[in-house]
């Protein structure tokens, strides 16, 4: 057992309703890779939350390096190094990337005077960009870059100070398999210098390959610690859910109906270049393909989010016009948008508004709408979703983020669609929820809907497709049926050369 | 999850998100009648329900824009130009009246639905850009048609809405509650109500969701626009007389009411109720100080004070959530 870097005593934290951490007990050695694991809601954000300074515990002592902290707020906790690269972006999208990184520490020419020494921040970020091996010039605006390549950016900023500890919460969420593996590498490196690490995340494998020790957390208490090598994916699954997870991508096996939606050479730019597919009823449809290919803008262009310069969309045999997402839902196709928060939910309002606005003409009888009506299929949903809210009236903002996730599903589900697009519909959703999300696709299919899913897990894709559609670059570089799909043929589609 | 338990959260949300400032406006009811005498009498009371009810009606309006984080500062202008036009048709023109108070409200809808067709059609930036501008083209042009000079010989029923009573009662408070009953059904009961809402908390979530965002604000600033032609008719009727530089200030009126009354600048937030308190805690505040005595001058010192004071305690509440 090697030197103890961090170690938390019976920390406990409770907010109203809910006891978030219950007597928490961790360690976590100087220049290990301790992963974190455990379900949404189990306690691993309040965890961090407290390690970082931005939460107080009720009880418990927090002893850095030997040290016991007294008070730890945001100022403490970055003094000692503790670092957290969170998985939503603290990055101010209308500035550069050499600002975002010294956001705060800006160099002056002349110590606390004088004028901002652009060109030396600039080197200084080269040389960090370098370091993670990042092809992103230090002049470009964080809000041309893809989420990939911003995240990339969040941690050159960690490593632009000194860290001690780095905490990194589902920072792969949002990127592809190249840069999984260069943070993986850069991790290591990091681990040579010394540095110690927290990783936070919901994919196993990854834990598998990158972590030394694992942490179970489950409704708020640490249910297992062990080194990697001694537990299987069974184990630690066993231990997040406390119950066996027998199947982990249950799709039903139904006959695929006829076709429900025709694309014709559709064409955005370049990042949607003359793609034409068809989907089904009673079918699921994978597209898979690497970060950035324009599977997102894709779907996108399809509902009309974003304006399409040529092109035709087929629903159920005739064609339409959709030059709004409006025009989209009242022909029956919805998407469900890779960033949930911001660009589905309405943080302010509760849930019950969020569920039932994008049908409000559901509940208007005269002019007047039916809020006990609502009220009855909120309910329903909440319940059929498993929803963890104190109740419908509460504003979306306090719910945790795998049941915001689920509020946004249910706004969906609550229209008439026939056409579901799903953009990454498991993302930041942990495994018992990831489970009743392909129940619900089932059910979907079952009644004969037709399901697009945008997926960067090759697992899930392979998992829980009928067919599967590869973009790379912007082009449809192959269509299969899953009974002849294997990782490799996707993977060789994916980062095919178009140009 | 029982009925009981979400029964409570909607409670609780009402009484201390919603309906905060009513304590703000119990509060200075009961110091105020205390310090003066004269303030608890009818007399002064039905005093003060006429002075809110101009701003009131405006307020309306200004809260819609300010629902979809938006914002209108045309308002004054553009009751001025309704009331100058309408006033104009009355007496220069012999229309009839009642035409001619709807001429007025036409007006204000017309220029509002200008400034939604400005912001969504050009696309311009914020609201504030094209309301701005509409303050300036629709003042002048009320002195234009105008020439400049007031218009008077309005009919006596005119008068009434302004300054006449049913019993003890304001016309215009009536007219003022009638209006905030409607808003409320509007804004909690109609599609387009809760549109606004999803449309000012996350106007990106909103277009998403297949809600037209453009027709929306369209129809937020045409509603504020006829909204301050109807603030417009009641001033007319207290005055008798429509005046081409009347509304001078009133935006700024009508957005501490809405305020005040606990509405969000970044959209999404705020009740109709909590806007007719701010705008009571407007009036009571100036009809306080006059009792006391106190400077119009310092009386706007006062105002900007109260409103600091609202929003900080609002942020205090907020954090606590």
């Amino acid at each position: 057992m090697g030197e103890i870097f961090l170690k938390i005593e019976n920390i406990t934290k409770t907010f109203p309703g809910v006891k978030a951490l219950d007597n928490v007990d961790l360690e976590v050695e100087k220049g290990e890779i301790h992963v974190l694991i455990g379900e949404n809601g189990a306690g691993k954000s309040t965890l961090i939350k407290i390690l970082t300074g931005l939460h107080q515990p009720d009880s418990g002592k927090i002893i850095i390096d030997g040290k016991k902290i007294k008070k730890n707020n945001l100022r403490t906790a970055l003094d000692n190094g503790i670092i957290p690269i969170y998985q939503e972006l603290n990055l101010i999208q209308q500035l550069d990337v050499t600002e975002n990184i010294f956001m705060g520490r800006e160099i002056r020419k002349y110590e606390k005077f004088g004028i901002i020494d652009r060109k030396y921040m600039e080197e200084r970020t080269r040389k960090i960009l370098k370091r993670l091996n990042q092809d992103i010039s230090p002049t470009a605006k964080i809000q041309d870059l893809g989420v990939g390549k911003q995240q990339m950016v969040e941690i050159a900023k960690a490593l632009s100070v000194d860290v001690n500890l780095l905490i990194l919460d589902e920072p792969t969420s949002s990127l592809g398999e190249d840069e999984v593996n260069e943070l993986f590498k850069t991790m290591k490196k990091l681990k040579e210098q010394g540095v110690t690490m927290i990783f936070i995340s919901h994919k196993l494998n990854e834990a598998k390959r990158i972590g030394d020790r694992v942490t179970v957390l489950r409704d708020g208490q640490n249910v297992s610690t062990n080194n990697i090598t001694d537990v299987t994916e069974d184990d630690i699954v066993r231990d997040m859910v406390g119950r066996e997870i027998d199947e982990q991508y249950p799709k039903i096996d139904i006959d695929r109906g006829e076709e429900i939606l025709k694309v014709e050479h559709l064409k955005r730019g370049d990042i949607v270049n003359d793609i034409s597919f068809s989907a089904h009823r009673g079918e699921v449809l994978g597209i898979a393909g690497l970060v950035g290919a324009g599977r997102t803008e894709l779907v996108r262009t399809i509902i009309g989010a974003d304006k399409k310069d040529s092109g035709d969309i087929y629903i159920n045999g005739r064609k339409v016009k959709i030059d709004h997402p409006k025009d989209a839902l009242n022909k029956g196709m919805v998407l469900l948008t890779e960033d949930r928060k911001t660009q589905g939910l309405f943080l302010d309002q509760t849930v019950m508004f969020n569920i039932v606005s994008s049908n409000l003409n559901k509940y208007s009888k005269n002019i007047l709408l039916d809020l006990k009506q609502q009220a009855a299929d909120t309910e329903k949903y909440v319940s059929n979703l498993k929803i963890k809210t104190p109740g419908i009236h509460t504003k979306a903002k306090q719910l945790s983020g795998g049941n915001q996730q689920k509020v946004v599903i249910g706004k969906w589900l609550n229209t008439s669609a026939e056409i579901f697009i799903f953009d990454e519909p498991t993302r930041g959703i942990d495994v018992g929820a990831k489970v009743e999300i392909y129940n619900i696709i089932n059910e979907l299919i079952g009644q004969g809907k037709s399901v697009i899913m945008v997926s960067s897990e090759l697992p899930e894709i392979l998992g829980f497709s009928d067919r599967i559609l590869v973009i790379s670059e912007g082009r449809l570089t192959a269509e299969m049926d899953v009974k002849e799909a294997t990782q490799e043929k996707i993977m060789s589609a994916a980062t095919a050369n178009v140009s | 999850m029982e009925k009981a338990n979400n029964d409570l959260i909607k409670w609780k949300d009402i009484i201390f998100e919603k309906l905060g400032a009513l304590f703000g406006l119990l509060f200075l009811v009961i110091v105020l009648s205390f310090i003066s005498p004269y303030f608890l009498t009818v007399n002064n009371i039905t005093n003060v329900l006429q002075q809110a009810s101009i701003n009131a009606l405006v307020a309306s309006g200004m809260l819609l824009a300010i629902l979809t984080a938006g914002i209108d500062l045309s308002v004054g202008s553009i009751l001025a130009l309704s009331i100058s036009i309408g006033g104009l048709s009355i007496v220069n023109y012999g229309i009839n009246p009642v035409i001619g108070i709807l001429i007025v409200l036409a007006v204000g809808a017309a220029a509002g639905l200008t400034n939604g067709l400005l912001l969504t059609r050009l696309n311009l930036p914020h609201p504030f850009i094209s309301t701005l501008a509409m303050m300036n083209v629709a003042r002048g042009l009320a002195l234009i048609v105008t020439d400049s000079s007031p218009v008077s010989g309005l009919p006596g029923w005119v008068q009434f809405i302004g300054s006449g009573y049913i019993g003890e009662i304001p016309f215009s408070f009536i007219l003022v509650i009638a209006v905030i009953v409607f808003f409320h059904f509007f804004l909690n009961k109609t599609t387009l109500g809760r549109h606004i809402y999803a449309v000012g908390g996350n106007p990106e979530a909103a277009r998403l969701s297949g809600i037209d965002t453009k027709k929306v604000l369209t129809w937020v600033y045409t509603i504020s626009g006829l909204m301050a032609a109807m603030g417009g008719i009641v001033l007319m009727g207290r005055v008798n007389a429509a005046y081409p530089n009347a509304g001078l200030g009133y935006e700024l009126d009508a957005i501490a009411a809405v305020i005040i009354g606990g509405a969000s600048f970044m959209g999404g937030v705020g009740t109709i109720w909590g806007t007719l308190i701010g705008a009571m805690i407007i009036a009571v505040i100036r009809n306080g100080l006059n009792l006391l005595g106190v400077a119009a001058s310092l009386q706007t010192v006062v105002l900007g004070t109260v409103i600091i004071i609202a929003v900080y305690i609002d942020v205090l509440r907020r954090k606590s959530v």
